[in-house]
């Protein structure tokens, strides 16, 4: 028999999990780049690889604190930033997105060559990184929560951190959309050359715009593997499809859609996962294995990224007034 | 091959055996570590003097076996199909698992042989990549589209071969002749069935990327679904590369492939120069509302690119296979920022750039095993990318005012 | 001075521009932009070149051709959005060669564009307010302190409301443009151009695609400028319109300029009616694009 029980709260632990804060944030940093600045940023992932290894890296094998770790991470995507910007915020939007997912690719296929073995850790990656900052977890030892949110004090660490980075994140995403900058922002995104026209320094802005979104990115990143190992192959052009996903799903040109959004693609895709596995379990559909039913969650993101910009581009949160001017 | 004990001990405990036999130009091999995991079990060995191994397994079932190649003398790697395999029992307790050893980074190799190597190589992978490039390219220009799915219209062409070829036991023509019909079958699908509502729904060219984007995880993992994870060989692919011109090795399926490639991309160029629909897809590239203005069926030519993207696709699918060797349920997404790279060098939307760009990229990527570790080959080709859009945004054949 | 005080009839020609007699090229007493052998080609095809001209401060001037003269061409080379082969050209004095787009927007010279550039999916006000200068706000880090910036948003929205009344889109402050008829389009576009104050305006077709009705508010609109003490180029194909407001007419044909003057002696110079009547009209879809449409003409020469 299914265990709907499980199932149900397995999906409740995915609303609150740092996974998807990270998801969360990696998305807000989207919504920055492609929803108010209209920058094709497709290399979110490479963002969140630098994350994790500009803090994992100097953590593990220089032995730095926490706060110098997160520095070494942000510092790389920022020159990262500026290595994709320079070349590219010049050129026609298809570009930028071309050459942030050959970038991402390009540092996702270091990160796993044998080459670098020492510091990278290769295709296995890097654990064990976390000591520095669990040294100021303030939460007792031990298991406890309320519901089906039942974690270890370790994650109830990370969990928090997660969410306060992601609430920080939102604060700021608002307070810069609301303000003059944020009008630049959003001008460039509906026609660079008048703002151009009107005395703004576009490419500056956008760089600013690309450099901010992928500091999200990076940040997004940290929380990520805090819970777990860094591994290159977490960071496939896929995964920035995912981040697409949850930002199409909760609206672009929004700030709490990329949250609202997060949580319900990880909610439902526990749930879904967790009922067609259980369900393969159980015999219902003899023909499909386990392996399989966890193949069909990526069959059914492709299927609803198609169908949310066919059929809701404005996400759950967007702006339905907007829907009727959009080209 | 007794059991005269020199194997593992605890292959002794186990009714099921792996077996093999390490050799190299007919020398054994000592001291190769093998190990083998599966089915919750786990175990290694090495080879005996006479490059013998043997692992024990509690039960049948498909295993992976490793071959570590770090054991190899120098110079000697896994030739083809990969150090690691997956392997399982026929009707016997005993199953044979042999890795097909051969000169991978050979220093004894003079360096002018390799490079001629590598750029014959190199053109040949350029040539393939330029039969996917070129559709891509002809779907940009006409549509604006930046088709992201186009990945898997290069693996379904390969599929179907395997499909029709291996499992249906079809005898290889026809196994590719109906594969690229599929293929192009499929290309009308999917503009009848998206594109051209979307078209017509007037949905911009990145919300279409968006699309196309969910298109390609889509078809990518259904394929994984129906076909799973392993790769497998299209018939023919594992020929000896016993065909020698001066320094480069080669089968004729090499020669075969790149006989193919130059064939059809030649008729690709007939078609756009010479006959009237190509005209008229140039036309629709150049300028589709004055194209449509001088009363061409904008529509018609577009679902004419889509057919024949997607025919070309799926035949650099099947050429793929046979390149890399193997078919895979992601292997066209593997080489997609490669497709992307080279139609984006040659110039966004021109089909000759395309060819150009793919011609670059191929032998870019092979020359570059030279100097780089083999698991970085494509690190270099997309590094290129970004310098040349540095240098020259319009891509090496691509106009100046196409730059917004 | 709002527009509906500015008489209807006869507007108040400024004559007495030029130094000796009108030719291409003629200086000008008082000139606010000089350019000297501003040359572009596109692969073969030379769309600009134009050896010398001189733009008179304080009138209106009209900027007309036949199609594929190269006049929003030379729009973008003068204002930074296109890149030249050869050439100088100075505004009030600075040189303006390989001076970006946004730097020459701000010394003050302003353009707007032949497809209305509203910013579609920004309220009507917000377009405005990007137009005015050196905003503290717009500064990433200042941004996010709002006290800084408050003070001169307000002042800014003021002076926006003020603008926005004259053109009588006041009542739409809080639509997106997108929601703008392109007549309204046109006006908030020339209304955000005001909001930084600029000497010279550069207006690219303003009246291409104007509702009639809205005609004559536009006509008034840009004599208001002059009014105000603003200079004027502008690009048009109306000649009615051109011979109602122009203080003064540039020609350009074949990316040339080939005749200047006062708009009724100009229409009358053989070479202006040379151009015009010589000009073919069949390359009517795009100015540049002449060189992207080989393959459309090979099937044309198919067919025939």
């Amino acid at each position: 028999m299914i265990d709907w029980g499980a199932i149900f709260g397995n999906a409740a632990v995915e609303l609150i999990s740092p996974t998807t804060a990270a998801y969360a944030l990696a998305a807000l940093g989207l919504a920055i780049h492609f929803g108010f600045t209209g920058l094709l940023n497709f290399g979110q992932a490479g963002f969140m690889l630098l994350g994790a290894y500009g803090y994992a890296i100097p953590a593990l094998k220089l032995g730095w604190p926490w706060w110098a770790c997160l520095l070494s991470a942000l510092l790389a995507s920022v020159v990262f930033a500026l290595i994709l910007g320079i070349p590219t915020l010049r050129l026609r939007a298809d570009y930028l997105a071309i050459v942030t997912i050959a970038a991402a690719e390009v540092l996702r296929l270091v990160f796993t060559t044998n080459e670098f073995q020492p510091v990278t850790g290769s295709a296995n990656g890097l654990s064990e990184f976390q000591a520095g900052l669990l040294e100021f977890n303030p939460f007792p030892p031990g298991r406890y929560g309320f519901g089906p949110w039942v974690f270890d004090n370790r994650v109830w660490f990370f969990l928090v951190l997660a969410w306060v980075v992601v609430a920080l994140a939102a604060l700021l995403t608002w307070l810069l959309m609301r303000s003059p900058w944020g009008r630049v922002i959003k001008g460039i995104r509906e026609d660079e050359d008048a703002v151009r026209s009107l005395g703004k320094n576009v490419y500056s802005y956008k760089m600013q715009s690309l450099i901010l979104g992928g500091l999200f990115g990076t940040l997004a990143g940290i929380i990520f593997v805090m819970p777990r190992a860094v591994v290159p192959s977490y960071f496939q052009p896929t995964l920035t499809f995912m981040v697409y996903a949850i930002l199409l799903l909760g609206g672009a040109a929004t700030i709490l859609g990329p949250i609202v959004g997060s949580m319900v693609f990880w909610v439902l895709l526990s749930f879904f996962s967790g009922f067609i596995s259980r369900a393969v379990e159980a015999g219902w559909f003899p023909f499909m294995t386990q392996v399989q039913a966890g193949q069909l969650r990526f069959i059914l993101v492709g299927i609803a990224i198609m169908l949310i910009v066919i059929f809701m581009p404005q996400g759950l949160l967007g702006n339905r007034k907007e829907l009727a001017f959009v080209k | 091959m007794a059991e005269d004990g020199s194997t593992a001990s605890e292959s002794e405990e186990y009714e099921y055996h792996f077996r093999g036999n390490v050799q190299y130009n007919g020398e054994p091999l000592e001291g190769v570590g093998i190990s083998l995991e599966g089915n919750g079990f786990e175990a290694e060995t090495e080879t005996d003097a006479d490059g013998r191994w043997e692992i024990g397994v509690p039960e049948k079932g498909t295993y992976e076996v490793t071959l570590d190649e770090d054991t190899l003398p120098e110079g000697v790697v896994v030739a083809e199909g990969g150090a690691t395999r997956e392997a399982e029992f026929g009707l016997t307790k005993n199953a044979s698992v042999n890795f097909f050893l051969g000169e991978g980074t050979r220093v004894t190799v003079s360096f002018f042989d390799q490079f001629a190597q590598r750029l014959f190589n190199g053109i040949n992978f350029g040539l393939l990549l330029a039969l996917a490039a070129i559709g891509l390219s002809l779907i940009f220009g006409t549509t604006g589209l930046s088709n992201f799915a186009h990945a898997e219209l290069i693996t379904f062409g390969a599929l179907m071969v395997l499909t029709f070829g291996s499992n249906l036991g079809w005898p290889l023509w026809a196994a590719i002749g109906i594969a690229l019909l599929l293929s192009a079958a499929l290309g009308w699908g999917l503009d009848a069935a998206i594109w051209k509502p979307l078209r017509r729904k007037g949905v911009g060219v990145i919300q279409l990327m968006i699309v196309s984007i969910g298109l390609s995880l889509a078809l990518r993992y259904t394929y994984q679904f129906f076909y799973g994870g392993s790769t497998s060989q299209l018939p023919g692919a594992t020929l000896p590369s016993d065909i020698r011109i001066g320094p480069i090795a080669l089968s004729w399926v090499d020669l075969l492939s790149m006989g193919v490639s130059i064939v059809v991309l030649l008729a690709v160029a007939f078609f756009l120069l010479r006959t009237r629909i190509g005209k008229a897809t140039r036309a629709v590239s150049d300028n589709a509302s004055l194209a449509s203005a001088s009363g061409i069926d904008v529509d018609g030519v577009i679902r004419i690119v889509w057919v024949l993207g997607a025919l070309l696709a799926g035949l650099s699918g099947i050429l793929w296979a046979y390149f890399r060797p193997g078919v895979s349920w992601d292997m066209g997404f593997q080489i997609l920022l490669l497709v992307f790279a080279a139609v984006t060098l040659g110039g966004l939307g021109t089909a000759f750039g395309a060819l150009v760009g793919s011609l670059i990229v191929g032998v870019f990527v092979e020359l570059s095993t030279l100097w780089l570790p083999s698991d970085m080959k494509y690190v270099g080709a997309l590094v290129i990318l970004i310098l040349v859009l540095l240098f020259r945004p319009q891509g090496i054949l691509g106009r100046r005012e196409r730059i917004g | 001075m709002s527009s509906d005080a500015t008489p209807r009839s006869k507007p108040v020609k400024t004559t007495g521009l030029h130094v000796g007699d009108a030719a291409p090229g003629v200086k000008k007493h008082d000139p606010i932009l000089i350019a000297d052998g501003v040359k572009r080609t596109f692969g073969g095809l030379t769309a600009v070149d134009v050896e010398h001209v001189e733009i008179p401060r304080g009138a209106i001037t009209a900027l007309i051709g036949p199609n594929g003269a190269g006049k929003t061409t030379f729009f973008n080379l003068l204002t930074g959005f296109d890149k030249p082969d050869t050439g100088t050209w100075s505004f009030d004095g600075r040189a303006l060669a390989h001076v970006p787009a946004y730097r020459v927007a701000r010394m003050g010279l302003i353009r707007t564009f032949q497809l209305t550039k509203s910013l579609a999916l920004l309220s009507v006000m917000d377009n405005m307010k990007l137009g005015a200068k050196d905003q503290v706000g717009e500064n990433l880090f200042r941004s996010l302190i709002p006290s800084l910036w408050r003070k001169q948003d307000a002042a800014i929205e003021e002076k926006a409301l003020e603008i926005l009344a004259r053109f009588k889109l006041d009542a739409k402050k809080d639509d997106y443009a997108a929601s703008l008829s392109g007549g309204q389009r046109k006006l908030l576009e020339m209304a955000r151009a005001l909001m930084s104050d600029p000497t010279l305006v550069m207006l690219d077709e303003p009246m291409a695609g104007v509702n009639p009705a809205l005609t004559q508010s536009l006509l008034d609109h840009i004599l208001n400028l002059k009014a105000q003490g603003m200079t004027v180029l502008f690009v048009e194909h109306d000649m009615h319109m051109v011979r109602h407001i122009a203080d003064w007419v540039i020609v350009m044909a074949e990316g040339k300029v080939v005749a200047e003057g006062d708009p009724h002696t100009v229409m009358e110079d053989p070479a202006v009616i040379d151009a015009y009547l010589g000009a073919h009209h069949d390359t009517d879809l795009g100015s540049t694009d002449t060189g992207h449409v080989e393959a459309l003409k090979e099937l044309l020469d198919d067919e025939q």
